[in-house]
């Protein structure tokens, strides 16, 4: 327990922070790779999903992506997008972001397909008979209505991006996983345990921010049960 | 792909591949036989359930290279032990298989469980011959969720130098070789469905009924 207390000492010694390497900068640089990747994955998902849950097309083709993508071990995926992409090893933010969003999709996809499937068909024939487009149906009745759940599902994919963006650093990134990789480079356990603190209460402090979110998101006057989301496996 | 290095290096290949079925294993089965119980507690007292819900959840949310590099340091362990592995991998196996099988008993219902007390079955009865037995296709799905997963989360720890077939992952980066890297990306895979496909079997053998209803639906 000794090396709880050298890291925490690590942690609150005011010289580890500022700086290009340090923490404040890898704490930034960290968000920075998940926002990126999460905008590319909800660019992707958000459109398909909502498509999927409102005409029921393509169904069993997302869930047998969404399968098949677990299966699929993040750090391979990575090192090969790296290595076999004409950029990749130069610009390796552009792997890292690929595969970062590639492990955000699932759970946006099937929180958006699932959450739209599950609004009561009977309140969508209600609002095409009061007079609502396909579109409008989507945008005012649909998505309000499964928010709960289209929360639930960004939870797990920050989750998946914040743990994962830590390997980014194997591709000579930088981000939080810099202090558990060079430490571990110099036999530095201190900055390596630091670093997995960090990674840990970042990922702690937005899965308790979202959850927030999403009891604040839930439209008045409807009392579902919150389903959290989890949708899928890590 | 350079099938020449495959075959050159099939005996490493093996070798590897064996470590990272070791590390699997029994976090698949541990995390059955921890997580069947504690959603057993969970779905019969609504105290337990708020407590130990939102935990796995919590459990589920850790990252896992830092939670690889905290474990030691929690267990008294080396930091190469693969002990770190299957203790991390197992908790998230539980977080997982928690909820679905919290869900999986909520699901029977309290009218079939009633029944079952009035035909007279011991609370303990109830459990294994109705409660379990009707969870049993839930928890196989989730069981088969938690092996992929594991499976896919063992190569992490090739970055802080645990054999497995990540050990080809950054070792293909280093060296800038895909092959390598394709090997370990297959194998994985090849794993995962050779675990899917015996957990299934299994499934079908522990739970002969299953497929007994489905073919008179079907």
């Amino acid at each position: 327990m000794i090396q709880f207390a050298d890291a925490f000492a690590w942690l609150v010694d005011p010289a580890n922070w500022p700086g290009p390497n340090g923490i404040t900068a890898r704490i930034l640089e960290h968000l920075w790779y998940c926002l990126l990747a999460l905008v590319l994955a909800l660019v992707i998902a958000m459109p398909a999903g909502l498509y999927i849950g409102h005409t029921g097309k393509g169904r069993a083709l997302a869930i047998g992506l969404t399968g098949a993508l677990r299966a699929l071990p993040s750090l391979g995926l990575l090192t090969l997008l790296a290595v076999t992409m004409s950029l990749g090893l130069r610009l390796a933010i552009v792997p890292s972001t690929i595969v970062l969003a590639i492990l955000a999709i699932p759970p946006l996809l099937a929180a958006a397909y699932s959450g739209v499937e599950a609004v009561d068909p009977d309140v969508v024939d209600g609002a095409r008979a009061s007079g609502l487009n396909e579109w409008q149906i989507v945008g005012r009745v649909e998505v309000p209505l499964a928010a709960p759940l289209l929360v639930g599902g960004l939870r797990s994919a920050v989750l998946q991006v914040i743990a994962t963006a830590t390997l980014s650093a194997f591709l000579g990134l930088g981000g939080l996983g810099r202090f558990i990789l060079d430490g571990q480079a110099v036999a530095d356990y201190t900055r390596m345990l630091g670093g997995a603190i960090l990674v840990i209460a970042l990922a702690l402090i937005l899965d308790g921010g979202i959850l927030l979110l999403q009891r604040w998101l839930v439209p008045s006057g409807v009392s579902i049960a919150l389903g959290t989301g989890r949708l899928e496996g890590r | 792909m350079r099938f020449d290095w495959v075959a050159d290096n099939m005996g490493q290949i093996l070798m590897m591949s064996w470590a990272h079925v070791q590390v699997s294993v029994l976090p698949i089965f541990l995390s059955l036989l921890i997580a069947v119980p504690i959603a057993w507690w969970a779905h019969r007292q609504k105290s337990a359930r708020r407590v130990l819900v939102p935990i796995s959840g919590v459990l589920y949310a850790l990252p896992s290279l830092p939670l690889f590099v905290l474990l030691p340091v929690v267990l008294g362990t080396r930091i190469l032990d693969p002990l770190n592995l299957v203790v991390a991998l197992t908790l998230y196996g539980v977080a997982l298989l928690v909820r679905t099988a919290v869900d999986a008993f909520d699901s029977v219902g309290r009218i079939i469980r009633d029944d079952a007390l009035a035909i007279g079955h011991s609370p303990r009865q109830v459990f294994w011959r109705v409660a379990l037995p009707l969870a049993g296709p839930p928890l196989l799905a989730g069981t088969r969720v938690v092996s992929a997963s594991t499976l896919s989360l063992v190569s992490v720890g090739a970055l802080i130098g645990v054999p497995s077939l990540g050990y080809f992952f950054t070792n293909g980066y280093q060296r800038g070789f895909p092959t390598e890297i394709m090997v370990g990306v297959i194998g994985t895979v090849v794993l995962a469905v050779i675990f899917d496909v015996i957990i299934v079997v299994a499934g079908r053998l522990l739970l002969p009924w299953v497929r007994a209803t489905d073919r008179r639906r079907g």
